[in-house]
């Protein structure tokens, strides 16, 4: 069985309070959420931290509602009560959708929004869907609550925008407009069930079909979940047509630092990029 | 439960409850006072010289009893011994010990251990030893480790070579000629069966426990062999074997890994006799696909002939056998012992070839994994007969057909001197063949090919050897054995020598007993798993257990029901051959009112006060059954696959296995049999390889990056079967824990390659390799 190196155990009744742990620890701290990224790690001590501050105790943190035009999810939140949210299920199809794909029924109990999003795996589902939603990210830390846009948010492999005392807290999703559809793709690593390509997409029509606004993203391919703007451009003032959209998402490769493992060469990443981006275009087109 | 017709009855396992509400007891579960815990330090090279190991900071570190190394073990620990050696592997080349001694030979080869207070402190003093190595370039690819030139794991013996065997090839090169002469087609193939890790849900785990004032040694082990275990581990710590006793706890999966000793065991007893004080350690994931023995990895040049008809006139076999860096148990057997005897399949082909040479590399030790030769020489035959269907554009049903050993031509002597017990093969394929409607399936493929869908059809007509063993066919006689007790109260307990881990042999023997002796089954108990209780066995594996174990078990209750009669005789004043057993009662023929009941017939056995004078006491007896020869089972599996082009993914749309293994105990059972072989055999076709770098890393050490399907993955399984008995056991039964592995996997790789329309495509069929096959990268 194996087992992690010694640390010490700080359990957080409050955010104030893991802020000041953090502050009191440094680098040598480390945030526990649901724990299916970072206790593996520490159990084949890739990761040691000498110290663990578990927010799994701080109340409030989980919980999904309307404030106005926004949808605001708590970062404890857990993929399971996100994938049964009928809140989320009417608004944003793709947060379900993919969170439904994310691990297993066990990691989906136990894994949360903020965990995911603070970690920025570059095989993550939920930084991608995030992005493509154009959420906030909500972050506390010892000056106070912050807000960062997800487009500034992933800023690398494993890196965010988030400062070393810094907490995630929430994320904000406006509502969509009218003849909004979203979507996520999937080719998975048949091991990890990570994504060797995801695709995010958001597509808003006009009453008359074109393409007013798009939002596309790519994750597992490179280093980080990105933004495919050549795609989108290429969307935007069209009829979206199967045509049009295979046109669109033959640019999903591009500017893509890609990675290559034997999952998937850096050859077949981008190529399924194209065809998971045009999958999932196709398929928010149609709920649009 | 009724009584009558027990045999051949879906009930449930009777073993679920305990293991499905947590209630079950595994080596982990195992605590004793005073319990130390050891953690292994490993290779992180696949090959090196070890030129120093300081264990100082570890010793210092507050709460380590002891810590070894591959020195303090010298003439205290032997080495592994190979249980059915060639006869021709040089002495000492793939010899083990427990620890590594000079050299490391692959990634995770065991270098020292720490005996800790728990099992933190353990791992935490395993990083403060320090080891220099010398790392060594590495033979990793079997063909090239078979090279002048490649780096040498035994140096002293020149090459990596352990054993090869090429007889002349005059008589089939005559075959091949004529066959060519006369009109007909010599098809060649290379086929990879790629490295398996074998990853039960429980990995490895031992407790040992040395008693010094007795000089005893318990070792909890989870294992698929506790009197094997118990044997050579006695001789490896130098005890006598009475002084050892095994105890297998529930067992989480073996599909053959736990059928061996590994140097786990040797240490944690060394530790234990040492200290005096209970040793445990229990594998981490990461150890298991590691070190835990892989299975399958061979390499395969097939020449086959056949006329214009289809009909095969010779094959020919050149088999690279990768062993890995070690031999354990059976390491050196696998292919040319278990696989080759099969290797024309279910057809009767008068020529065939067979020359291989074995092979050592810089990785894990390969082993018996779930059918063990038997799915690569099935795969080998299989793959060869679509391969002359193509080549010939006939239906491979058809082909396969034209070749199968007839059923009145059993038994039949294979020309590789298999004596095949009995069979239908036709008969198993017509109903498979109807089962999935063939032709209009065919017909949905031509039109679905016009649309440009790639549909695939797979067939894969397999058999099996198992069953072992015949006396000869081991250096130790591979019988099982059964020690039937009826008690006062009727109830019966049965003490097995077999080791079921997972096949619910304590549900099916009791089926067994209970259909013979006509009683309740809740009334019989099976017992395993312990050497000091359980007569002398060889374990479950093999597909063996029924056949061998159950026969052994029905052997004995026929023994005992005797003795009942001749008691009931007694006391109903009758002949003894004039009575007989039905639904409990012992009654005299033609006169039923005149009966005493089963449970009346106990109590008189064991009460010794009505018994007839010069009748023993009690109602107890041992058997052991040595099988005359081998079982076969058989059957036919079909596959229909669609690969999407754009990414080149696999989805099997329908699988249909219509499997034959003589008489069915629980068709239940038999079903979940089916069903898990299934999985396994069609994760080696699509996703699962074990992989190394050049240098010797494993590239697959967790299973974030080992494959294994899910069952969200899988179709559902079509199943049915025909009933062949054999002749070979007083049951009738032949077995089916591998059947599933064996004739699935070729089935996918068949329906993959007909959906690609190439001749073949090497394992595993992973997205990325499909879709440059489709878009010609």
């Amino acid at each position: 069985m194996s087992v992690p190196a010694a640390f010490d155990y700080h359990v957080a009744k409050s955010v104030d309070e893991a802020i000041a742990l953090l502050q009191q620890y440094g680098d040598d701290a480390k945030l526990l959420a649901g724990g299916h990224s970072l206790l593996p790690t520490m159990k084949l001590r890739l990761a040691q931290p000498a110290h663990l501050v578990d927010l799994g105790k701080i109340g409030g943190l989980s919980y999904i509602h309307q404030e106005d035009a926004e949808v605001v999810v708590g970062a404890m939140t857990t993929y399971t009560t996100i994938e049964h949210s009928d809140l989320l299920r009417r608004h944003f199809a793709l947060l379900p959708e993919g969170t439904a794909m994310i691990g297993d029924q066990q990691v989906r109990n136990r894994g949360t929004i903020g965990g995911s999003v603070a970690h920025s795996d570059p095989a993550a589902d939920m930084p991608g869907i995030v992005l493509a939603l154009k959420a906030d990210i909500v972050v506390q830390g010892p000056k106070g609550k912050r807000s960062i846009k997800a487009d500034r948010f992933f800023t690398g492999m494993f890196e965010t925008a988030l400062q070393p005392n810094e907490i995630v807290t929430e994320i904000r999703f406006v509502l969509p407009a009218a003849h909004t559809g979203s979507a996520y793709t999937k080719l998975a690593n048949k091991a990890s069930h990570y994504a060797v390509v995801g695709c995010a997409a958001v597509v808003t029509l006009d009453h008359t079909g074109i393409c007013v606004s798009a939002s596309v993203v790519i994750t597992g391919a490179s280093v980080r979940a990105t933004r495919a703007s050549k795609v989108e451009a290429a969307l935007v003032g069209r009829k979206l047509d199967e045509a049009a959209v295979a046109a669109a998402a033959a640019n999903a490769g591009d500017g893509l630092n890609l990675l290559g493992d034997i999952h998937g060469s850096k050859a077949y990443r981008g190529q399924m990029a194209v065809v998971m981006a045009r999958r999932a275009i196709l398929k928010a087109v149609e709920r649009a | 439960m009724g009584v009558a017709g027990m045999v051949g009855s879906p009930i449930k396992r009777r073993e679920d409850p305990r293991l499905i509400t947590g209630q079950a007891t595994y080596v982990d579960d195992i605590k004793i006072h005073g319990m130390l815990h050891m953690a292994v330090l490993r290779s992180p090279y696949g090959h090196a010289h070890i030129r120093s190991i300081n264990t100082d900071a570890a010793r210092r570190h507050p709460g380590v009893v002891a810590v070894y190394t591959a020195e303090d073990l010298k003439g205290a620990v032997g080495n592994i011994a190979i249980a059915v050696p060639l006869g021709k592997i040089a002495e000492g080349m793939g010899a083990r010990g427990a620890l590594a001694e000079g050299k490391v030979r692959f990634f995770g080869d065991p270098v020292a251990a720490v005996i800790a207070e728990d099992l933190y402190t353990a791992r935490d003093a395993r990083d403060l030893i320090e080891v220099d190595y010398e790392p060594l370039p590495a033979a990793i690819d079997v063909e090239k480790a078979m090279q002048a030139g490649a780096p040498l794991l035994y140096e002293e013996f020149g090459t990596n070579v352990a054993f090869g065997m090429h007889p002349p090839t005059d008589e089939i090169d005559k075959v091949f000629e004529k066959t060519k002469a006369d009109g007909g087609i010599v098809v060649k193939t290379r086929l990879v069966n790629q490295r398996l890790a074998p990853a039960p849900m429980e990995t490895r785990g031992v407790v040992a426990e040395y008693r010094k004032a007795s000089r005893s040694l318990t070792v909890w082990s989870s294992s698929q062999i506790p009197h094997l275990l118990r044997n050579i581990l006695s001789a490896l710590v130098g005890l006598p074997q009475h002084q050892v006793r095994v105890i297998v706890p529930e067992v989480g999966g073996g599909f053959g890994c736990k059928l061996n000793i590994y140097p786990e065991e040797m240490v944690s007893a060394f530790a234990s006799m040492q200290t005096g004080r209970a040793v445990k350690w229990i594998e981490e994931r990461s150890e298991n696909l590691a070190v835990t023995i892989h299975g399958r990895d061979q390499v395969d040049y097939v020449e086959i002939a056949a006329t214009r008809e289809g009909k095969v006139t010779g094959l020919k076999i050149y088999g690279i056998s990768d062993l890995g860096s070690y031999c354990q148990i059976f390491t050196d057997v696998i292919m040319i012992a278990f696989g080759f005897p099969v290797s024309c399949g279910a057809y009767d082909i008068p020529t065939i070839h067979l020359s291989a040479d074995i092979v050592f590399t810089n990785k894990a030790a390969t082993d018996a994994y779930r059918g063990a030769g038997r799915p690569e020489a099935t795969y080998i035959i299989e793959r060869a007969m679509d391969q002359v269907a193509r080549e010939l554009g006939k239906d491979p049903a058809e082909v396969r057909r034209l070749n199968f050993i007839k059923p009145d031509q059993f038994p039949y002597k294979a020309a590789t001197g298999a004596v095949y017990d009995t069979g239908n093969y036709e008969g198993a394929l017509d109903k498979a063949l109807a089962m999935v409607d063939y032709k209009s399936l065919r017909a949905e493929q031509v039109q679905k090919r016009a649309a440009g869908k790639l549909m695939g059809i797979g067939i894969s007509s397999y058999i099996e050897i198992c069953g072992f063993g015949p006396k000869g066919s081991a250096p130790v006689g591979l019988y099982e054995s059964a020690r039937v007790r009826v008690e006062q109260s009727g109830t019966v307990m049965v003490y097995t020598g077999s080791s079921p881990h997972g096949q619910g042999e304590e549900t099916t023997f009791a089926q067994i007993v209970a259909e013979e002796f006509t009683v309740p089954v809740e009334n019989v108990m099976i017992m395993h798993g312990d050497t000091d209780s359980t007569p002398e066995g060889r374990g479950t594996y093999g597909s063996r257990t029924t056949a061998v174990g159950g026969s052994a078990v029905f052997n004995a209750v026929q023994r005992l029901k005797e003795k009942m009669k001749q008691i009931a005789a007694h006391m109903l004043e009758a002949s003894p051959a004039d009575v007989e057993l039905e639904d409990g009662k012992f009654s005299v023929k033609g006169s039923p009112q005149k009966a005493v009941s089963f449970g009346d017939v106990a109590a008189a056995a064991n009460l010794s006060n009505t018994l007839a004078p010069g009748v023993e006491p009690g109602l107890e007896t041992t058997v052991f059954f040595e099988p005359e020869a081998c079982v076969f089972p058989f059957g036919t599996h079909i596959c229909v696959v669609e690969i999407d082009k754009e990414t080149g993914e696999t989805e099997i749309k329908r699988f249909v296995a219509v499997d034959d293994c003589g008489r069915q105990i629980n068709p239940l059972l038999v079903e979940g049999q089916v069903h898990g072989g299934i999985a396994q055999g069609v994760g080696q076709a699509l996703i699962e390889g074990v992989e190394y770098g050049e240098d010797g890393q494993l590239l697959t050490a967790t299973l974030m990056d080992y494959a294994m399907p899910l069952s969200s993955e899988l179709p559902h399984f079509e199943l049915d079967s025909t009933v062949t008995l054999t002749t070979v056991n007083p049951l009738g039964v032949k077995g089916v824990g591998e059947a599933g592995t064996i004739g699935s996997t070729p089935a996918v790789a068949s329906a993959v390659a007909d959906a690609l329309d190439v001749a073949h495509v090497d394992m595993p069929f992973r997205a990325e390799k499909l879709w440059k096959i489709i878009h010609q990268l």
